[in-house]
C-alpha cells in the first residue's frame, strides 16, 4: 500500500529522513514512533505529499506520490483520511456539518451526505451528538467527530498524527478501539504516537525512528532504546 | 450550477463581514476607474474630431475670388487636374457652398436664410491622392490667377492624431499602475477572509478539494468588489458626461462642428469595459491573495 524506496528529505539545517525504506501493506495497522524531531511527521507530511522528497520514490496505493503535479494531489488526498491531535474541526459548523463538508468538499449529492453522514456518526458513537456544535462536545466525542470526517469519504488509508495525544487514558483506548474497528474493515492505518501503554498493549508493527533512521521494525513493542537519553 | 451559486453566495456572506475593508477597496478602484474614465471620455471624443476631419483630409479646398468667372474657373480646374497627385476636381458654386453649411449646422440652419447676400465664397474641391501630397498641390494652387484662399487640414489631423497618441499612451501607463495598484488592494482584502478561513482551507486540502473548488468563494469575493466599482464608477461617469452634454447643447456643438459621443454610447461601452476590467482585478486580486495558502 505504502512503499518507501531509498527516500531522503533534508532540510536546511538538519536531515528528516536519510535513505528510508520500508513497505507497509494493505490492511496494515502500523504504529510510527521515535523521539521528538527524529522524522515521524517528516514520514507523514511526505506521505500526504506536504512536503516533497529530495532523493527516492514513495508510492501510495496506485500513485507513486513524488511525481504527482500539483494538479494530481487533489485526487491522490481523497484516497487517505487525515486524523490529528488537535483534531481541526470548524468551529461553527455541527457534528453533522463538519463530517457533510468533507463530502461537499467532493461534490457528493445532498442525498448521499444525508444517507451516508448518519451512517458514519453512528460507526464512531456519535449519532446522538449530530447537531452539537465542537466547542458543546468532550475531546473524545470531538476526535470521533475527526475521524467520522477522515473516514467519509472511504479512505484506502488513515494516516493519525498523535490522534491519543491530547485525550486521558480511557478515552484514548477508546479512540484506539474506533480505529481498529476501522482497520478491521480494511483501511490501513499509519499512526504516530508517544504513548507506549497503546502500542504495548495493542501488539501491532511499530516502526521507530530516530535520527532519520528507521532504527527497528517489527511487531509488538514499543521498546526503541534511549528516548530519555536523546538529547 | 448550485456550487455557482454557492460561491456568490459565500462572495457576499464575505464582503458583509468584511465591509470595512471591503468598500476601502471598492473605492480605490472606483477612484481609478474614474480617471481612466475621463481619459477614456476624452480619449474617445478627440478620436471622433480627428475622424470628422479626416473625411475632409485628402482634399484642398481652393476659394475663388468674388470676381472669376465661371469659365475663368473651369480653366483653372483644368490647370490642377493636370496636376500629379490630383485625382479629382469639383467645382462648389456659392449657392452649393451655402445649402452645406445649412445642412451642416441642421436644425440650426434657418439662422441662416436671415443673411440675405450670401457671403460664402465658391470655391473647388481638389481631392489629392494622399496628405502628403496636399502641402505641393496647394502650393501651386496659390500660384493661380484668381485663387483667394487655400484651407487643407494636413497640419491638423497631424497634431489631433498626435493629441490621441499622447492620450492613449498616457491613459495605458496610468492603467498599468492603476490597476497594479487595485489588484494589491483587493488582494489584501481578499487575504483577511482568507486568514480567516485559513483552518477551513487547510481542511479542504486534506480532504481533497480541487485548488479551483477552494479559490471559488475567494475569487466570488474578489470578482464582486469590482463589479460594484465598476458599476458605481461607469454610473458616476455616465452622469457628469450626461451633465456636460447637456450643459454645453447639441447645437453649439453642431454649429462649431465638433460633434460629441452621445450619452448612451458611451455608457454601454464604458460600462463593459468597466465591468471586464473590474472583474478581472477582483479575480486577480484574489488569485493574489491565496497563492501561498494554495501552493502544496
Amino acid at each position: 500500500m505504502i512503499t518507501f524506496d531509498h527516500v531522503t528529505k533534508k532540510y536546511r539545517t538538519n536531515i528528516g529522513l536519510d535513505d528510508v525504506s520500508v513497505h507497509i501493506n494493505k490492511g496494515d495497522f502500523v504504529f510510527l514512533v521515535g523521539p521528538s524531531g527524529a522524522g515521524k511527521s517528516t514520514f507523514i507530511k511526505l506521505i500526504l505529499k506536504e512536503i516533497n522528497a529530495d532523493e527516492g520514490t514513495i508510492t501510495v496505493g496506485d500513485y507513486e506520490v513524488s511525481s504527482l503535479s500539483n494538479r494530481e494531489i487533489p485526487m491522490f488526498r481523497r484516497k487517505l483520511g487525515t486524523v490529528f491531535q488537535d483534531f481541526r474541526l470548524l468551529p461553527k459548523k455541527t457534528v453533522f456539518e463538519n463530517v457533510a463538508f468533507a463530502m461537499e468538499v467532493l461534490h457528493k449529492s445532498p442525498r448521499q451526505i444525508r444517507k451516508q453522514v448518519p451512517q458514519i456518526l453512528s460507526l464512531v458513537g456519535i449519532s446522538d451528538k449530530a447537531h452539537k456544535y465542537p466547542d458543546e462536545l468532550s475531546a473524545g466525542e470531538q476526535q470521533r467527530v475527526a475521524i467520522a470526517r477522515a473516514i467519509v469519504n472511504n479512505p484506502q488509508v488513515l494516516i493519525a498524527d498523535e490522534p491519543t495525544g491530547n485525550l486521558d487514558p480511557d478515552t484514548a483506548w477508546e479512540i484506539m478501539d474506533l480505529l481498529e474497528q476501522i482497520n478491521l474493515r480494511g483501511t490501513t492505518i499509519v499512526m504516530v504516537t508517544h504513548a507506549k501503554d497503546i502500542v504495548d498493549r495493542m501488539r501491532k508493527r511499530v516502526i521507530a525512528i530516530e535520527n532519520g533512521h528507521i532504527v527497528r521494525d517489527e511487531s509488538g513493542r514499543y521498546g526503541y532504546k534511549g528516548v530519555e537519553s536523546v538529547e | 450550477m448550485s456550487s455557482l451559486l454557492y460561491n456568490i453566495k459565500q462572495g457576499f456572506i464575505q464582503i458583509f463581514r468584511n465591509r470595512g475593508m471591503s468598500l476601502a477597496s471598492i473605492f480605490s478602484i472606483v477612484a481609478m476607474l474614474l480617471i481612466l474614465g475621463l481619459f477614456f471620455v476624452i480619449t474617445v471624443n478627440v478620436n471622433l474630431f480627428t475622424e470628422v476631419v479626416k473625411q475632409d483630409y485628402d482634399q484642398v479646398e481652393v476659394f475663388l475670388l468674388e470676381e472669376t468667372t465661371n469659365a475663368e474657373a473651369q480653366e483653372l480646374m483644368a490647370k490642377i487636374k493636370a496636376r500629379d497627385g490630383v485625382t479629382d476636381v469639383v467645382y462648389r458654386t456659392k449657392d452649393d457652398a451655402l445649402e452645406i453649411m445649412k445642412q451642416r449646422w441642421g436644425e440650426s440652419g434657418y439662422l441662416l436664410d436671415s443673411l440675405g447676400e450670401n457671403p460664402l465664397p465658391a470655391s473647388i474641391l481638389i481631392s489629392v491622392e494622399s496628405l502628403d501630397n496636399a502641402g505641393a498641390v496647394a502650393a501651386y494652387a496659390g500660384t493661380l490667377e484668381g485663387v483667394d484662399d487655400i484651407q487643407y487640414y494636413q497640419e491638423t489631423v497631424e497634431k489631433l492624431t498626435r493629441i490621441t497618441d499622447f492620450l492613449q499612451i498616457g491613459a495605458m501607463v496610468i492603467m498599468v499602475f492603476l490597476v497594479v495598484v487595485s489588484v494589491v488592494v483587493v488582494s489584501n482584502t481578499v487575504k483577511l477572509t482568507v486568514f480567516a478561513r485559513s483552518k477551513e482551507i487547510e481542511i479542504m486540502k486534506y480532504v481533497g478539494a480541487t485548488n479551483w473548488f477552494i479559490r471559488g468563494p475567494f475569487m466570488a469575493e474578489g470578482v464582486i468588489i469590482g463589479i460594484l466599482a465598476a458599476l458605481v464608477s461607469s454610473g458616476l461617469i455616465a452622469f457628469v458626461y450626461g451633465k456636460i452634454v447637456e450643459t454645453v447643447g447639441a447645437q453649439v456643438l453642431a454649429i462649431v462642428s465638433c460633434p460629441l459621443i452621445s450619452v448612451g454610447y458611451m455608457t454601454s461601452n464604458m460600462v463593459i469595459i468597466f465591468l471586464a476590467l473590474g472583474a478581472s482585478i477582483g479575480a486577480w486580486g484574489s488569485l493574489l491573495s491565496m497563492r501561498r495558502f494554495l501552493d502544496t
